[in-house]
This record gives structure tokens, sequence and C-alpha cells, in this order.
């Protein structure tokens, strides 16, 4: 990709980026209670005594939320840690219960993996995972049902996260951005986190320093918390850049802080500086021995694992012949590839692939359907695809056909039969229409005699035409030629 | 190790405990002279010492991914200093 | 039977399943002497009506031959166990007005195998002292008290007086440095700190959640085997407990003791170590000899430092477990117009000082650029503590100890109050077993000059408390101490 340079009229700035994204796994319990994980009930009603931190409560590790981390460690080329360790991080905070969050700190239970991302021009590049980490989610607070107090719901308190941290190797902000959909995309494949932004479900912390361009030093970094958008992570890194950059040219100096990225300006603002920093005393979670996996249970995960999005991608480009733009956009979405494959089952792949990208997306949008409520099914699309293939119908025809399948669902071969769409292959049939139009235009006739022979195509348009488009185009072509051509 | 004011008064805000601007030295004092006791641990060399974490030789016990509590807001609230419309409420929190 | 409550639980339940009388009235006659000794201040809240309930449906068993392991028997219940709709204080002002809707598991346990609450027991608040004084209740007198009151020992030192003083058959108790065993030492009775892993911590308010545990208090060794059959055993909610099985300690007590290694640690047994004390400690070791055992000196070299790490990692977890007492969603609330202000004025207003002290300590040993000089360094500390005693054992099958260097000593003694250290160092001979997650008993094995008793402490393997009771009951039988 075109390396992305700031350039101002004092010099050349390159950017240096990394992200923590916190994900929420998917479960039906939390990772440290027995509590539902559901959203959207009355306050304080997936609430366990664990949850709510009471006296005496001890937390208890959910099976399944270290069988999502694991699948998501493998998801992300990483390391799998044997041996992991929680840990306290201790502060005080409104929405967690026991004013520490139970975490992981020195001892993770992923390692370093890498995921590649897929820039506009096509490039790819690959970003390093850092460390991935399970740790418990804060409950919520509301400010505005009241003037003077704060509500606290715990619903969400003890919800299983999962912490990624990237090394720093976002150079640009669309790398950002395609690492996000990249991650989201894996996650969905994997069904370990919905991956939403906007519902909060994935929540990314963005790093962000400047340096001069060329050098390799590593300047004090923004932090800015809880973005919730693809586009306003990318918003948020250019805006903290320049805000750096202003800095150092006018000789100023950046501080490390955190700060909170506002939509409505696409500016960060400092977060109120408290008069001691925080201290968060992390030590190893006394309630809770040390997490050790076997290979044997690493190993039955992995066997687990299905294909993810570049594995897919890379199999349709290069045994099923589509392009690698196609393949990209219908293998970031599993639903999309699911559907693909299955329409383009003993098809033309991609002629299939081709209709999805057009009028079938088109259609979906059109009719603001998700592609699980698709009218069209994946087998009666491929089916269309057949029927052209087999000159049952023309191109031209098989977009009416599609018009009538994605109102009533039906089985386009049926629809063409019905409706007696199929194409006019007998030579008798054609040859009949083409007489009544060399009959009844003779001028056009003589011209193309006189050597005006691209009049060719306007018989061809003529006789399809009176076919009602059924006609056969290349049978009909060959027919008029030997006709005119007598 | 010997702890200044300003450390009893960060440790004091750590802990969310007052400790009163008369009480900072005294508490200084006393600290100094626990800590100074507690280093006499220094007589040991443990560079090469795992620390002990966990006494029982135990690896940590899974459990099922199974709903089995909550459903019990009023008795998560019945203990609640202040609870109103099903929320604990606290002072106006300013992010 | 001139007074029932005189009895200990193995006889209770013998009169209890001959019908000489009944639960309920056995329970009525312990709530009797617990009004006339509401002085000692044992317990912080009574409960006199549901325990009257409980001893009705225990007759009711009875009746139908129906009844369970410890039917009809009245305990007390150290008010750190979370007992569902009986208020929990931990003994202070910060919880002063809780009421847990759940039952820890100890008491649970208790509870089905048929035990009667008479009410929660006074301790030091969260379990921090040695002495019963820092309860936000008051302090509790021993009732072995002559001329002045005299502390209970602590932190169960509610527990221990009033099973001293007959106020309950029996009480639980709980041990993060010797809470079970010190105040045993000093009333005069018997408590056993089980291996950490035995009873669940689930529903204990926690106090050092590394080095907790729950165990008995009671009259001699065969109630303590009782009650620890009928408290200990794995439970899922804690994940820090065993799934190791618990036998049938009252079946240890008949063992006999030929040929079994008892270690005396001579690291116990410093230059200044009280003469009464050492006396008692070399009669006991004569004893087992006497009856076959083998005893041999061991060494535990890092025993000096016992009490040191201790003091670290014990405020460390427990400053942690104590932020969540901050006013918001149980127990004492003070106002502030912030969120800061009300966590500052609930906790400096809620917690007593000794608390805040430890509280602080732990904080400061916690944090940035503190945490390997003391933390960390008190863990590797307690490796080389917990791999002194396993080397012992190698050696030995049990551990003889006095349980604390002294007696117990007057309510708001100067040299006690003046330096915290000082009050520390009454643990210097228990600490080092919570360390390690050691299962230890304490049994009263004389009386000082003064006339107040002395304990003698056996330390285990982990997962031998059953030896513990067998040498434990020969120590008791040749003692021949005698309870108030």
């Amino acid at each position: 990709m075109a390396e992305y340079i700031i350039e101002t009229n004092k010099g050349k700035w390159e950017i240096v980026v990394g992200l923590e994204i916190h994900c929420q796994i998917i479960s039906k319990s939390k990772i440290f209670s027995s509590a539902s994980t559901e959203f959207g009930d009355d306050p304080n009603v997936n609430v366990s005594f664990v949850d709510a931190g009471m006296p005496g409560m001890l937390p208890t590790l959910n099976k399944e939320c270290v069988h999502q981390a694991v699948k998501t460690g493998l998801g992300l080329n990483a390391k799998i840690n044997k041996y992991s360790e929680f840990s306290r991080k201790n502060y005080f905070y409104a929405d967690m219960p026991t004013d520490y969050q139970i975490t992981q700190f020195r001892y993770p239970i992923v390692g370093e993996g890498e995921i590649t991302i897929d820039l506009s021009d096509g490039t790819t590049k690959k970003i390093g995972i850092e460390r991935m980490h399970i740790e418990q989610d804060a409950g919520k607070s509301i400010h505005d049902l009241n003037p003077t107090k704060s509500y606290i719901d715990l619903n969400r308190a003890g919800v299983g996260l999962m912490e990624i941290v990237t090394k720093p190797d976002f150079r640009a902000p669309e790398e950002a951005g395609a690492f996000l959909r990249k991650l989201r995309s894996i996650l969905r494949y994997l069904g370990t986190c919905d991956g939403n932004m906007d519902e909060g479900s994935m929540r990314c912390d963005v790093n962000v320093s400047v340096r001069p361009y060329g050098s390799n030093e590593l300047r004090p970094r923004g932090e800015m918390k809880n973005v919730n958008s693809v586009k306003f992570v990318m918003q948020a890194i250019e805006s903290e850049a320049k805000r750096h950059i202003e800095v150092y040219e006018n000789g100023g100096q950046i501080e490390q802080e955190t700060r909170q990225f506002d939509p409505a300006t696409g500016q960060s603002k400092l977060m109120r500086k408290k008069e001691f920093a925080h201290d968060y005393r992390y030590f190893p979670e006394p309630d809770l021995p040390p997490l050790v996996l076997s290979d044997e249970y690493i190993n039955t995960v992995r066997a687990e694992m299905i294909e993810l999005p570049d594995a897919k991608k890379q199999r349709f480009v290069e045994t099923l012949g589509l392009t690698p733009y196609d393949a990209m956009v219908l293998c970031e979405n599993k639903e999309y590839a699911a559907f693909f494959e299955q329409a383009a089952q003993g098809h033309d792949a991609k002629k299939v692939a081709n209709w999805m990208m057009g009028d079938f997306f088109a259609m979906l949008n059109k009719k603001r359907l998700d592609i699980s409520q698709s009218p069209v099914s994946a087998e009666n699309l491929g089916n269309l695809v057949e029927l052209i293939s087999k000159d049952v119908i023309s191109g031209k025809i098989a977009k009416d056909v599609f018009e009538i399948m994605s109102e009533t669902g039906e089985d386009p071969e049926k629809i063409v039969e019905e409706k007696g769409l199929k194409q006019v292959t007998d030579t008798g049939t054609i040859e009949t229409i083409i007489n009544e139009v060399i009959a009844s235009n003779p001028d056009n006739v003589a011209a193309y005699k006189n050597g005006k022979t691209n009049l060719a195509g306007w018989f061809v348009g003529q006789v399809i035409k009176m076919s009602k488009g059924k006609a056969n185009p290349s049978i009909v072509n060959k027919l008029i030629r030997e006709k005119l051509d007598q | 190790m010997a702890i200044d004011n300003q450390t009893v008064r960060k440790i004091a805000f750590l802990s969310r405990l007052k400790v009163e601007d008369d009480k900072i030295e005294p508490t200084k004092e006393e600290f100094n002279k626990i800590l100074n006791w507690i280093e006499e641990l220094n007589e040991v060399n443990t560079d090469t010492v795992e620390p002990l974490i966990s006494v029982n030789d135990v690896t940590l016990k899974m459990r099922e991914d199974k709903v089995t509590s909550g459903n019990c807001k009023d008795e998560v609230l019945k203990n609640a200093p202040a609870a109103e419309y099903d929320y604990f409420a606290v002072p106006k929190v300013v992010e | 039977m001139s007074d029932i409550t005189r009895l200990t639980v193995s006889e209770t339940l013998k009169a209890l399943k001959t019908k000489e009388f009944t639960s309920y009235e056995l329970t009525e006659a312990y709530l009797r002497n617990m009004e006339n000794a509401r002085n000692y201040n044992t317990y912080i809240t009574e409960n006199a009506e549901m325990a009257l309930q409980q001893a009705k449906e225990s007759d009711i068993r009875y009746a139908k031959g129906e009844n369970r392991a410890l039917e009809g028997i009245p305990l007390g219940i150290k008010d750190l166990f979370c007992t569902k709709n009986i208020r929990t204080t931990a003994a202070s002002h910060i919880l002063d007005n809780f009421i847990p809707p759940y039952e820890s598991t100890v008491t649970q346990n208790l509870l089905d195998d048929g035990a009667v609450f008479l009410g929660k027991l006074n301790l030091d608040e969260f379990a921090m002292g040695g002495s019963n004084e820092t309860s936000y209740f008051g302090p509790v007198i021993n009732p072995w008290s002559k001329d002045k009151p005299l502390v209970p020992g602590g932190s169960s030192g509610g527990s221990a007086a009033a099973v001293a003083a007959h106020l309950c058959a029996a009480a639980t108790g709980t041990d993060t440095g010797g809470s079970i065993r010190e105040p045993a030492a000093f009333c005069g009775i018997t408590g056993i700190k089980p291996t950490y892993g035995r009873c669940s911590r689930y529903g204990i308010v926690a106090f050092a959640s590394s080095l907790d545990q729950a165990g008995p208090i009671a009259q001699d060794v065969r109630d303590c085997a009782i009650l620890l059959k009928s408290m200990a055993g794995f439970d899922e909610k804690d994940s820090t407990s065993c799934e190791v099985a618990v036998p049938d300690y009252e079946s240890f007590l008949d063992g006999d003791i030929k040929g079994l290694k008892i270690g005396l640690p001579k690291e116990y047994r410093p230059d200044g170590l009280n003469p009464e004390i050492a006396a008692y400690w070399d009669k006991a070791a004569e004893y087992l000899k006497a009856r076959g055992a083998k005893i041999k000196e061991i060494s535990l070299p890092h025993t000096k430092y016992a009490l040191a790490t201790y003091y670290v990692l014990a405020p460390a977890e427990a400053s942690s477990n104590l932020a969540r007492y901050d006013g918001i969603r149980y127990g004492f609330r003070a106002d502030g117009q912030h969120l800061d202000d009300l966590y500052i004025n609930t906790r400096t207003q809620g917690f007593g000082s000794e608390v805040k002290r430890r509280i602080m300590i732990g904080t400061y040993v916690l944090s940035a650029g503190y945490y390997d000089a003391y933390f960390l360094k008190a863990q590797k500390m307690r490796r080389l503590i917990h791999d002194d005693f396993m080397n012992a054992f190698k050696e030995c099958d049990v551990i003889l100890t006095p349980t604390s260097p002294i007696t117990a000593f007057p309510i708001g003694d100067e040299s006690m109050l003046e330096n915290p250290i000082n009050m520390y160092l009454n643990d210097v001979f228990t600490v080092s077993v919570n360390l390690a997650g050691l299962p230890a008993l304490s049994l009263p094995i004389g009386l000082s000059a003064g006339g107040l008793p002395y304990g003698m402490q056996l330390i285990g393997k982990p997962f031998d408390e059953g030896t513990l009771f067998n040498v434990a009951a020969k120590i008791e039988v040749d003692a021949k101490f005698e309870r108030i």
C-alpha cells in the first residue's frame, strides 16, 4: 500500500498505532458466575450474589469462556499458553462490585499471533498480536435518569471479555479499519463474539503516536478509550496524529495520557485527571488456582476449527477461479461464504459469484434483508446460473426470472417452465420468424446486401424481440447471416 | 525503604480511607516501624525461588456453561443503602 | 442430669438419642446460659427464635428415628460465616446491618446434618486481631478471667469463650494466622484448622483468601473430629477447595501411636521461651514417647521469617478483599457529595483502626515500585517456609509445638496496644502453618502458675487431620486438663 505520510510545511511524519480490543465472549453464563449473559432485561435481573460482590462470594471459571478464548487464539494464529493465571486489578469503580477486576496479567491465556489484513489497493499486510487475555466486564451506570444521581445496573457485570492487544504495527488509519473488519470477521466465523461495535460487544482502545518519517523512535502515545465504530477509530487516529504533530511542531511535548474521542467533533479530549494516578496493584487472584490446559485439550479445540476467511478466500481464488476482490467480499461474512458455496455447488462458481455480487446483493439491499432472510435460496440461485450455462434461458431472461424469484422464492426452472421462457433453439421456428422479418424489411435487406453488414445486429434484435426474447441469440445470429448472405 | 508523608496520602487515597492531617505523621512512623520489621526478609536471598501462589497443588476446575443463578434482584438489592427503580443509586458519577 | 450444657457434643448426641432430654430443652438451657453470660459479650446476634424452631424439628426427627449426624446440637457460629436471613457483621460497623440472602457452605453442611444455630459469635473485626479487641461490638471476656478481664484470644474469641463457658455445645471458627488455635489455647479448649482446601470458603467473609480456613472449636478432640467431618468437603463453588474424600475422623481417635515420629522444631524454642510453656512442651512429648512414639528434633529453618511474610501477604490480600465494602451495594454508607467522598467517608467511618492499618499496609506492599520488594519477596519466602515443612515431613509424621508463647492477657494491655507488632508476635507459632496450608490442632495442656490455660499445637501433613486427632486424643487423656 502507498505509505501514509502526514506532510506539513515543516516536515514529514508517520504514525504508529496499536489497538486494544475488548470482545465480549459468547457464552450462556458469565465468566465467573452462573448468571445469564442476556442483555435487554430489567436492571439487576441477571445478577448473582457473586456478580454483586457480596461478602464471601467466590468466582468459578466458566469452561465455555476458556474454550471460546482458545478458539479465538487459534483464529489469531497465536500461541495458546498451557499455563495461565488470573490476577486482580484493583481500582474503585461504581460499576465494578468487588472494586477489583479479575483479569489476566503476567500469564495470559493467549500469546503472540498475527493476522493478515486486506487493503483497498489489493495488497495485504500482517499485523502482529501481542497477547490476548480473558477477564470480566463491568456493569453499566445510567446517568440520565436523575440530575444528581447515577444508577447502577450489574446485568453486564461479569460477562466474559477477551482483550486482544496488537503490536504497534499500524501505519495508516485504513490499516486499523481493515484490521477491525478482519478481526470481526474472524470472531463471527468462530462464533466467539458477535463483533457489534455499536452495541458495545466489541470495544476498541486506540493508542496513537507519531514520529518523524524515517525514524525508528517510539514517542509517548495518546490512548483513546472505547471508540465505538470502525469509522471513528480511523477518525480518532487521524485527529490524534494531527494533534501530536501540531504540539511537536510548536516545540511542545506529548504526555502519555488517556483521552476520550468525541465522534460529534471528531476530536479527542483529555479525561479528567485525578490527584493520584491509577495504581492497579495487580496480584495473582487467590480465589482461582492457575489455569492449566493440556496439549490434548488444545488439540481437540484445534480439530474443531473451521476454515477462516483468509483460507477460504485463497481457496475461492485458487480452486474456484474467483477474483481476489470477489473472494474477499464473499469471505468477509461467514453467511455470504456459506451461501455462495452452497449456490456454487455443481455450477459455474464464477458466474454464481457474479450473480451474488450483482443482482443478488442489490436485491437484499433494496429489500433491506439479511442473507438468512433471502427469498432466493442458494440452491435456486445455483439453478438459475445453471439454466444460463445450459442455454435454457438467456442472460436477459435470467434477470426477469430472478426478479420473479425474489418475489415468490420459486424454483427458476418452474418459473421458466410455467411462463414459457425457455429459449427457442428449434431452427424451424426461428427460421419462420427470420423469414417474416426479412419479408417485412426489404429496404434494410437491400442496404445489407449493399455492404451495410453491420445491420445484421439489427436483424438479430428484431428476431429476438418477435420471439419475446426466447430465441437463442447465437442461433439467430448464425441463421440470419446465412439467410442474408444467400 | 522509608515512606514519606506524600506516600501515606497516596496509599490512603488508593485505599479510599481518610487520614487526617494531624495523623499523617504518626501513621507514617507506624508504617515505617512495620515495614522496617518486614525488611528482615531481605536477609534471605530468594533470587532463584519461585513465588508460592497456591498452596494446594490444584489446577483450576471449570464449571459447565449453564445458567443456574441470577433472577433474584430483590435479594441482590435488599441490603443496598440506596436502591431506586431496581438500580443501585450513587451520587452522580462525573466521567 | 445436673447441667446438660456441660456435656460434650458426643455425650449430648448419645443423650438425645436415648431421649434423656430433648433438643428443645437443651437449646433452652443454652439460651438461658447465654442470657446469664451476656457480660462475656460472646454473641453479636442471638438467634433464639430460629434456634428453638430448629430444635423442635430435630426433636421430631429423633422421634421418627430420622436423626442426622448433628441432630439437635446447639452451635455458635462465628459471625464471619454468612447465614441466610441472620445478620452477619464480621464484627464491623461497615456490615452491621447486613443480612445475607445466602448460606455459607460450611454452615449449610452443619444445617444439613441437623445442627441448631444459637447465634453469631463475636470476633476481631474482619478476623483481624489476636485478642478480640478490634470488634466493633466490643471485646469478649475470657471465662478464665480472675481479678481483671482477660482477652479470649482472637480472632475467633467469641467462639472459644462461648465454648469454654458452655454458651454453645461447640462453635465454628476461622483461622488465617492462628485465629482458631490461639483462642482455643487461651480458653482451655480444642480447635483445629484443617488443611487449606478442606473446608469450603464459600460464604465466609474473606480476610486473606490464600490463608483463610474454617474449622471447629469444641470441648474436646472427639467433638472436633465430629464437627470437622460435618463441615469439611469439596465444594464446586470454591475453586480452592479440594476433591479429597473426608474420612470418619472419629475413627482415628482409637488408633495407637507406636512408632509414630513426632518432630519438635528447634526453631520454636528460642532462648527467651517462657519456661512454663517449654516445660509443658517437654511433658507433652513425654506422654507421646511413653506411648511408643519416637520424638525427634527437626528443623524449620525459615521460621523466623514467617511472621513478616504473613504480615505482607495477609494485608495485601485483605486490602483487595475489603475493597468491596464501599457503601454501594450493602452495609453502612456515609454521605458524600461525589462518589469518591462517599467511598472515603464510608470506609473511614465503617472500618476500625486495625482493619484500616492492614488495608493501607496491604495497599502499600502491592503498589507500583514496591510489589517486588515486599509482595513478591513474601511469596518467595512463603515457598521456603512451605518447603521447610515438606522437608520436615520426610523425617516425621506430626510436628508438636506450643500454640502460643503466652497465656491470655488483660483486655487493654498497654504493651500490646502501643505497638501493633507486639500483638502480631503472639502468632509466632501459628502463622507458618497457614502459609504452608497445613492442618494444625490446638488442645489444652495445663495451667500456668497464674491458673491460665496453655495450648499445645500439632501440625500434620496435608489432609492428614486424622493423625492429628489420633495424637491429640492421646495427649488429651494423659494431660487430664480440667475445663471450666
